[in-house]
């Protein structure tokens, strides 16, 4: 059913549709909308049965939900920023032990300082936990990536984080298509787990594991999100039969064809980024986008064969690998190892900074004029950062950073871009 | 209260047969669950391997057998899963050192979505996991009264790591890591947490101490605690014969000397108020029992420190006096 | 497309306004995109929303910078911040106020604009007057409808019963139908004035 709905609300209704059995709630911003809308839902008596749990922490959100997964029930709880930190120990277990939890991400970043705001920062530092990632680009792509999470997490017993922009999506009201019960339930099986605590049949799971196994235990962690590159486009094919429309899979493109500069990126952004290249397109630039959908696996053959046909590429991300660069650029350049393709690297919108259109004009011309540097930081105040490095020199005690920059730029609420 | 009202004439001595009394302990009963098989790596003379066996054998009897037992990260752990064996005759999960309680909470969310209400959740873990790196997730069981029974294996150390303190180590006593720490060898005075007076601050349903010394009481508290559901927590004293320096084959006369000095008080509690105490039957001084241990050795070697003793003593009497210990008229 | 930003004051139903602004363009099969300026702030703070309304499916996310219309909950905001900050030269202004955009001091302001596109309306004294509070927002988008035609006031009335029930929903309908009237009457003086 078509809706004109908050992003998190038409999440909440989508994985409730998904007939989760324990939900475990946490509050943090921008995610708490999510698991509010999934309480009134339990309450309400349309989904049941299933255990909402107000738990302390985001440690033990993770935690609870690893319990209630390794006893057969399906899993679900939702965090951003700090929470996911908070939890990452029970993270990293929950994969290991291979439980198909599916969690929310309201991507947001991390502090210090303390911050809100979305960029990706969040989610890419459990790049390695073997969470499987998959990025919405649109409201409409965050409820459908939570039916094919539930879908692929149980198909391979390994857990999924679907992640949103916080915020920019989980606060936005848009268009929203809510399928219904009988599509969900056509498309999602009944969990059956692979691995289950039951009186009837005692099994022990979590038991120390040597150097003589470790390995082959990891290695199938890999194996498994090595089958799911394999099933995420499959899976979106047979999301197309049910639900009719077109929505995850691996990556997308757009205008890509004839391009000799693409644009990457995940997530919300790339509806800016669209609208940047079709009047770029307007005037004659060759320019096209690949969005990356699934993060973890990185599709890193279809990236390499979107990008096969043009000469350059700017991997523009809400991500900053400090000490090094982009963090998604990476992984692409990973990809196209060999094929001599140039690339740049944006890092951009982190915290917050809204990335706009005119902006991105200027970046793409650019790239495409190549002289951009390999690592460009988007729309960075110089004024503020060589202000700041002038009172580092000039005295020992020059206080903390952040308070500082915040006294250069005078009161924030005056501001509202 | 656990003891049995049979009226036992040799007293000084817990040695009474089994056919003496009316039923059977679990642990002596041909259906008793062998739950924690042998075979398993604890150490010679483990209090823990010890109070565990019992404890989840009376759980499994009080459960009818329907039981999942979930383990925070530690010796018991360590010891009991050395895959490809286990000792686990139970279904049971290990996740991590700190998420125990909460790891169980959605255990028993599952079996009650499920409509499984007869299978029971045990969690457990030793001191280190249960009084710090995984109080928050204990303390938020409590509150939400989710239906769990949680047993604290307390041997006042970090063992499995190599004898460091906790929040559950004594005054004086001697770790890894209370060198560093003030004045004196051991571990600081006014320091550490009360965690079954904790608990009973949550107003949970049933809160309970028991030690190894007397495995009828536990194996009592354990099966009357499966009576109940909502959160329960029992704490079990389990002398470690590694960390606290002693002869292997004094587990049991350690754990009695703890109780019986008055410095492990063991009782039962309902919703915040303690409705029974386990007596000293011979009261001993502090002194009896911290000197078979070599971690208070410094208190009593070339030069003792009768004073440290004496405020230790200060505790036991303290305990003595908060909770009844004492018969009237006894001593 | 056509974009409004609303300027108002935490516990105004700023975001709220937004919210129902994008409902009403949906209930006319239209695309609307909604969305506040994410702050964390408390009750009295100033406080953004944007609303984004189009004929195509909507995949801009940056924030309003040149605003089609603007509409002011709290005119007390003017002399804190730069409310009218890139605002289209053909652009709407809806301030919540009993007084006259002159009697504001705002004459300057519509110098070189289209003065009919500039209008108060005493939208707290309206959300008092029908719904016992003194939330402007309800009354303010049914003026807005009023003063730039692009949704219709039945579209508010659907919005208002999508989001309200029972008194509250027959009060804010009130209102917003007062306010709808106000603003036509108004507006109906200034093409007089102009012509």
């Amino acid at each position: 059913m078509l809706k004109q709905t908050e992003g998190s609300k038409a999440v909440a209704e989508a994985i409730a549709l998904c007939r989760p059995e324990v939900i475990c709630a946490y509050p943090i911003s921008p995610q708490t909308h999510i698991v509010e809308a999934l309480g009134e839902i339990v309450k309400s008596g349309e989904l049941t049965p299933c255990e909402f749990i107000n738990v302390e922490s985001e440690f033990a959100a993770m935690s609870v939900a690893i319990g209630a997964s390794a006893a057969g029930a399906r899993a679900y709880t939702a965090t951003a920023s700090q929470g996911l930190l908070f939890m990452a120990e029970a993270v990293y277990n929950a994969s290991g032990l291979g439980l198909p939890i599916v969690m929310t991400v309201a991507n947001r970043a991390i502090g210090a300082p303390i911050n809100i705001w979305n960029d990706h920062s969040d989610s890419l530092s459990q790049r390695d936990s073997g969470w499987m990632q998959l990025f919405a680009e649109t409201n409409q792509e965050a409820v459908d990536l939570h039916i094919q999470a539930f879908r692929l997490a149980e198909e391979l017993s390994m857990p999924i984080m679907v992640c949103m922009d916080g915020f920019i999506l989980t606060h936005a009201f848009e268009r929203v298509d809510i399928p219904s019960q009988a599509q969900v339930d056509a498309y999602l099986p009944p969990f059956e787990p692979r691995q289950v605590l039951d009186p009837a049949e005692p099994v022990s799971i979590g038991a120390m594991v040597g150097p003589e196994a470790f390995m082959e235990v990891r290695y199938l962690a890999h194996a498994k999100q090595m089958q799911a590159i394999e099933r995420i486009p499959q899976l979106a094919s047979e999301f197309r039969e049910i639900f009719g429309r077109d929505s995850g899979g691996l990556i997308r493109t757009y205008c890509t064809e004839d391009a000799d500069t693409i644009i990457i990126a995940m997530g919300s952004v790339l509806g800016t980024i669209k609208d940047t290249v079709d009047e770029m397109r307007a005037q004659g630039h060759k320019i096209g986008v690949l969005g990356i959908i699934s993060y973890r696996p990185f599709p890193l053959e279809q990236v390499k064969a979107a990008l096969l046909n043009c000469r350059r590429f700017v991997v523009l991300e809400k991500s900053l690998a400090v000490g090094m660069g982009g963090i998604v650029a990476t992984d692409v350049r990973m990809a196209v190892t060999g094929t001599g393709l140039k690339g740049f690297t944006a890092i951009a919108g982190l915290g917050g900074r809204p990335i706009t259109k005119a902006s991105l004009h200027k970046l793409f011309r650019e790239a495409k004029a190549e002289t951009l540097p390999p690592v460009t930081f988007l729309d960075l105040d110089w004024d503020a950062v060589n202000k700041q490095l002038a009172r580092e020199k000039q005295t020992r005690r020059s206080g903390p950073v952040a308070e500082n920059i915040l006294h250069d730029k005078g009161i924030v609420s005056a501001k509202f871009g | 209260m656990g003891f049995q009202p049979v009226k036992f004439y040799q007293t000084g001595t817990y040695t009474v047969g089994n056919r003496l009394l009316a039923e059977r302990s679990v642990q002596a009963g041909e259906l008793r669950s062998n739950s924690i098989n042998s075979g398993h790596r604890a150490c010679q003379g483990c209090g823990e391997a010890l109070g565990a066996r019992y404890a989840i054998d009376a759980a499994m009897a009080g459960s009818n057998n329907q039981l999942i037992a979930v383990n925070a990260t530690g010796c018991l752990e360590v010891f009991s899963t050395p895959y490809p064996e286990s000792s686990w005759q139970v279904p049971w999960i290990h996740s991590l050192f700190g998420n125990a309680p909460a790891v169980a909470t959605g255990v028993a969310a599952a079996m009650k979505v499920k409509g499984r209400k007869e299978v029971r959740v045990v969690a457990q873990g030793g001191d280190g996991s249960t009084t710090d790196i995984g109080f928050g997730c204990l303390s938020g069981m409590f509150e939400r009264n989710d239906d769990v029974l949680y047993i604290c294996y307390d041997n006042e150390a970090y063992m499995n790591t190599g004898v460091q303190r906790s929040s559950a180590t004594p005054p004086a006593a001697r770790t890894a890591t209370t060198m560093p720490v003030g004045a004196e060898p051991g571990n600081p005075f006014g320091q550490g947490k009360n965690l079954p007076e904790i608990a009973m601050a949550h107003g949970i349903p049933y809160v309970a101490t028991a030690t190894v010394a007397d495995l009828r009481d536990l194996e009592y508290k354990v099966r009357r605690a499966m009576t109940i559901r909502g959160a329960r927590y029992i704490h079990l004293s389990v002398p470690c014969p590694l960390g606290w320096g002693t002869a292997s084959s004094d587990t049991i006369r350690i754990a009695r000397l703890a109780k019986e000095s008055g410095m492990f008080p063991v009782f039962e509690a309902e919703y915040g108020e303690v409705t029974g105490v386990s007596k000293i039957r011979h009261q001993v001084p502090v002194e009896d029992y911290l000197k078979p241990q070599k971690r208070f050795a410094h208190l009593f070697g070339k030069t003792p420190h009768p004073e440290t003793v004496a405020r230790i003593q200060a505790i036991a009497d303290r305990n003595i006096r908060k909770y009844g210990l004492l018969e009237e008229g006894s001593n | 497309m056509f974009q409004i930003r609303v300027h108002g004051r935490g516990g105004q139903g700023v975001v709220t306004a937004t919210e129902m602004l994008s409902v009403a363009a949906f209930e006319e099969g239209r695309h609307a995109q909604a969305f506040p300026s994410f702050g964390s702030e408390r009750t009295g703070a100033p406080v953004v929303a944007f609303c984004r309304i189009s004929d195509k499916e909507i995949r801009l996310r940056e924030p309003i910078m040149e605003p089609d219309a603007i509409i002011i909950q709290d005119p007390t905001l003017l002399h804190q911040i730069d409310v009218f900050a890139g605002l289209k030269p053909d652009g709407y202004v809806l301030l919540n106020s009993h007084h006259s955009i002159e009697a504001l001091g705002l004459a300057e302001l519509v110098q070189g604009r289209r003065a009919e596109r500039f209008c108060t309306l005493p939208a707290t004294e309206l959300g008092l007057k029908h719904v016992g509070r003194p939330i402007p927002n309800v009354p303010l988008l049914a003026g807005f409808a009023a003063l730039s035609g692009t949704i219709r006031l039945e579209s508010v009335v659907l919005a208002i019963n999508e989001r309200f029930t029972g008194k509250i929903a027959d009060g804010n309908i009130a209102a917003a139908t007062e306010a709808y009237l106000l603003v036509k009457q108004m507006m109906e003086g200034a093409h007089a004035k102009a012509n």
